[in-house]
């Protein structure tokens, strides 16, 4: 019997997105899902009922029905009171079901105890692992990305002049300079639509290693004029909370930064905590008349000073957009994201394809995800053993102390064998006679120049080295023309075969190195 | 007859070997060194041939037959070996050296000219067994090197049960020789003593090499050229020749180097190299993942490999000693120039230990005719890799295997490797479904990003070719 998902209406105020479109919902069926959704659910997203129906999904009037009916159902927001129906979502929740939504379980216990009693199993997409091979269902990733691209679109819709600078016979328009704090995927995308908008962007992050990704995005990255001292905490990938002296000299930049730029857009979060303060009403007061602050972080209390959370407020010239629905307000392509997130969660749970899905604890993505099992919490998650590129970056913080050592070490080895060569330089010249030693200082200088000069060969010209000093090693048909006319008839016959095939060496050699030589062109 | 003009041009050649040398530093530069290098040679033969008065009557007709011969067969050799067959042309070469430098050193030993005593006598007996002994082993070590790169011995490391005691026996066997020979009567016990311990150096060459796999093969083919540099400086000093000394040591330490260089691309010590048996220590080597059953990546067909290359911008092709052995690297020019023609950004990206000798992947991207600034090494072109669309894999394993960064218990760990899994998409080009020379298994045929071309990697290429529009 093949599980029955049910899409209900949104019912948060201003909620425009729907947690499946039409095609989502088309290849859902196609795992063996059968899916039922309220009547009128996708219409703020731009989707018709009708749309709906010809994907093969059944649309139903009636509410309270419609949640009995589904064994699975799939929301954006979390589950809230019912403004119509004056129930909580949750009390509409099969008992038993799945449900599958953002949750915030650490914001939201109260929901979590509601779920819990409904006996329900919940998997929060806010709670997948942020671990490579579940990028394709991180919907904050999603999400996020929207955000920041909208935020560019509000800002062009609150300012008042060009993104990008243009000569026109009307005379000369400057680009507009905008700033974006923080680089995660908000930031990011933020800065890549602006960027292709014409303006001048310029991006800050508590995390230098971002700046190559800044750069390639098309912003130039803020440096501070600062060493954080290296406490040698672990990298974690998070920004963390940095030292007094970091700030003031971060709240110096955003000052400087704050009379140069037309257009700021704050995305900093520091996860469990509320938003830092970043933008002071003093900056807001000394930016340009017409100037736009966009507030990613409005939700959390706001970057900046003067955010006032989901309107836009004007303060000393400077349009504050504090929205805490930017998804929502491109709610199509919000919805056709969140819908294939959920697309992809849900085949990696229905590994037999069969509409039946299986909440295998065992699977790191799955069992971080589900918040409520069968009516036991199982939030938070054990720590998971993160596998791929999150491990590789503590690695080399581990490994440095060892690497120090070993080298006092080698040095300590150098030492120590510097006084033995010593040592026993001393004791050759001792007994040893005056010519030897000659030949022994060429010797040593000889190790050295061939050391100096090796060491510039380009790795891509390794092969002719080894054939050219191939060839020149052959000088040892040198000893044997030495000998070669010795009254011994032995010595003149070894003689012969070591110059044959010293010669062999020396021709064979040089004609070779030649030879690839010749290959190597621009 | 004159020993002053000699000793000039010796000087001269000595110069002119060094600057033979300094000149590799760059392509355009490297083909003058090379002719440095070859009136270097020139002069030290006139000068030795001509200048002095060793060479007399029979004599020189003796040297100019076995001249003429050996120029002979080397330029024979250097005519009809294919660059695919370089390291072998490099291991056989050293081995003449080798063999050169025990004869040299016998012949040393038997002349009856030489009359010395005291110290300078034990210290010319020293360096007439030093000569030998690393003669000898340069020797054999080079034509089993020889073999194992030509496919006649397998290139398995043979671990012979106590390899390492069997190696410290040979040691002291030659000490123990060394020390009858040095000081003894020009007759019986001495002469006994030096065929033994060349016999012993002989087997000990043999047992080294044969103990090194495959993969380790830049590491040995440089350790011999180094070897064979120190044997030519040995008998320089025996027969007090500083030209010989010189060269020998210049090529011994450009030896050396190469093999610190081959070491520290794999993470490896030197000695561990030597000691031989790597990815075999302890019976099989786990596969190195958690045990867990994964899928490998999804394959995909040439004709989609040429459309991913014809959409891509930055386009990094991986070579390997896959691509060697297929023989592929003229038709990868081919798709160079090709991609290149369109506005594709195509290069290549060349580990220190791809093939089987240092800079082996480099010569044969020559032979094709690839322009060599195109041709980057590791350092140069790994930050470019996250920005890079495609990277084409081809016959390569553990030079691009990410477990050598994250997993601290793989035998390849700490090990630089390109990080090709973090560019858009990997096309690997591979045989078969089996591991890398290390036995170790690849988490990048398992990554999402990652695409398997199976099949032979000529075919594969030739496919891609004529796909690509």
């Amino acid at each position: 019997m093949a599980m029955k998902i049910g899409i209900p209406k949104e019912v948060h105020d201003g909620e425009r997105r729907v947690a499946l479109t039409p095609e989502t919902a088309e290849k859902i069926q196609k795992l063996g899902f059968s899916v039922a959704m309220e009547a009128g659910a996708g219409v703020g997203a731009d989707f018709t009922d009708d749309a709906y129906r010809e994907a093969g999904v059944e649309v139903v009037e009636d509410v309270k029905a419609l949640w009995a009916n589904s064994d699975i159902v799939m929301k954006v927001r979390a589950p809230e009171p019912h403004p119509a129906l004056g129930v909580h979502e949750a009390e509409l929740l099969r008992e038993g079901g799945t449900l599958m939504s953002f949750i915030w379980p650490a914001q939201n216990p109260e929901l979590m105890d509601r779920l819990k009693e409904r006996n329900a199993t919940v998997l929060a997409m806010d709670s997948i692992p942020r671990i490579s091979r579940a990028q394709k269902l991180d919907a904050l990733s999603s999400m996020a990305n929207i955000a920041g691209y909208r935020a560019v679109v509000e800002a062009a819709g609150q300012f008042g002049r060009f993104f990008t600078g243009q000569v026109t016979a009307a005379g000369k328009v400057p680009p507009a300079k905008v700033l974006v704090i923080g680089a995660g995927v908000a930031g990011l995308a933020a800065i890549g639509a602006a960027n292709s908008m014409g303006a001048i962007v310029r991006a800050f992050d508590t995390r230098p290693e971002v700046k190559e990704q800044v750069e390639s995005m098309g912003a130039e990255f803020l440096m501070l004029d600062f060493e954080e001292a290296d406490d040698g905490s672990p990298n974690t990938g998070y920004a963390k909370t940095m030292s007094k002296e970091f700030i003031e000299a971060e709240m110096k930049l955003f000052g400087e930064q704050a009379m140069d730029v037309d257009i700021i857009i704050t995305t900093a979060l520091i996860p469990g905590k509320p938003a830092p303060e970043l933008i002071t009403s003093g900056m807001v007061e000394s930016m340009k008349e017409g100037s736009v602050i966009i507030d990613l972080a409005a939700e959390q209390g706001g970057n900046c000073a003067l955010t006032e959370p989901g309107t836009v407020a004007v303060k000393h010239g400077v349009s504050i957009v504090g929205y805490t629905d930017l998804p929502s307000r491109l709610a199509s392509t919000a919805s056709q994201l969140y819908g294939t997130n959920l697309r992809h969660f849900l085949t990696d749970l229905t590994p037999e394809k069969d509409g039946q899905i299986a909440v295998d604890m065992e699977d790191d993505v799955i069992r971080g995800a589900t918040v409520v099992k069968e009516g036991e919490i199982t939030w938070p998650p054990p720590a998971i053993q993160v596998s791929a590129a999150p491990a590789a970056k503590p690695a080399p913080a581990v490994a440095a102390p060892p690497v120090e050592e070993e080298k006092k070490g080698k040095n300590m080895g150098g030492l120590i064998g510097l006084v033995i060569g010593g040592v026993l330089l001393a004791a050759l010249g001792q007994v040893s006679p005056p010519e030897f030693l000659a030949h022994f200082t060429v010797f040593v200088l000889s190790c050295f120049i061939g050391y100096m000069v090796i060491w510039n060969v380009t790795p891509a010209l390794h092969t002719p080295l080894m054939s050219v000093t191939n060839a020149i090693s052959g000088i040892i048909v040198v000893g044997a023309l030495l000998q070669v006319s010795s009254s011994s008839g032995l010595v003149v016959f070894l003689a012969f075969i070591a110059v044959l095939i010293a010669t062999i060496n020396i021709f064979g050699g040089f004609y070779v190195t030649q030879r690839m030589l010749k290959m190597f062109q621009k | 007859m004159n020993l002053g003009l000699q000793t000039a041009f010796y000087i001269a050649s000595a110069v002119l070997f060094i600057l033979a040398l300094g000149g590799l530093s760059h392509p355009e530069t490297a083909r003058r060194g090379n002719a440095y290098g070859i009136t270097g040679m020139a002069l030290a033969l006139i000068a030795t041939i001509f200048m002095g008065d060793q060479v007399q009557g029979a004599g020189y007709v003796w040297l100019g037959i076995a001249m003429i011969v050996g120029g002979g067969i080397g330029l024979f050799l250097a005519v009809k070996v294919q660059m695919t067959e370089m390291p072998e042309l490099v291991a056989i070469l050293h081995s003449f050296v080798g063999m050169a430098a025990v004869l040299v050193g016998y012949a040393g030993y038997f002349d009856p000219s030489l009359a010395l005593s005291g110290a300078a006598m034990v210290i010319h007996e020293i360096e007439i067994y030093l000569g030998v002994l690393i003669g000898a082993v340069t020797f054999t070590g080079s034509v089993v090197a020889f073999g194992k790169l030509k496919g006649i011995i397998t290139s398995k490391p043979l671990c012979l049960p106590g390899r390492h005691w069997l190696n410290l026996g040979l040691g002291v066997g030659c000490l123990f020789l060394g020390s009858i020979f040095v000081g003894g009567e020009h007759s019986g016990g001495a002469i006994f003593a030096l065929i033994l311990m060349t016999l012993i150096a002989f087997a000990f060459g043999v047992h080294m090499v044969m103990a090194i796999g495959g993969a380790d093969m830049p590491v040995v083919v440089s350790m011999l050229n180094s070897y064979s540099g120190w044997a030519a400086a040995a008998t320089g000093f025996m027969l007090g020749n500083d030209l010989l000394i010189v060269t020998g040591a210049l090529v011994g330490s450009s030896g050396a180097i190469l093999s610190y260089i081959m070491c520290r691309a794999m993470n490896r010590k030197f000695i561990a190299v030597i000691a031989g048996g790597f990815g075999s220590d302890g019976g099989t080597v786990a596969p190195a993942g958690d045990g867990e059953q994964q899928e490998y990546s999804p394959e995909t067909s040439p004709d989609e490999t040429a459309e991913m290359l014809d959409n891509a911008k930055e386009v990094v092709i991986v070579p390997g000693y896959g691509m060697a052995v297929a023989q592929a690297q003229h038709t990868i020019n081919e798709i160079t120039r090709k991609l290149r023609d369109k506005g594709v950004n195509v290069r290549f990206a060349i580990h220190p230990v791809a093939g089987r000798m240092p800079g082996h992947m480099n010569v044969l991207l020559a032979e094709a005719r690839v322009p060599y600034d195109i041709v980057l090494e590791m350092e140069e072109i790994n930050d470019d890799l996250p920005e890079t669309d495609v990277v084409l894999v081809i016959g390569a394993n553990d030079i691009v295997n990410p477990s050598a960064q994250d997993d601290p218990t793989s035998p390849i760990a700490g090990m630089p490797v390109l990080e090709v899994w973090k560019s858009g998409t990997v096309v690997v080009m591979k045989r078969g479904r089996g591991v890398g020379y290390a036995g170790v298994d690849n988490p990048l045929f398992f990554k999402d990003n990652t695409r398997m071309l199976y099949g032979d990697a000529k075919a594969s290429v030739d496919a891609i070719l004529s796909n690509i529009g």
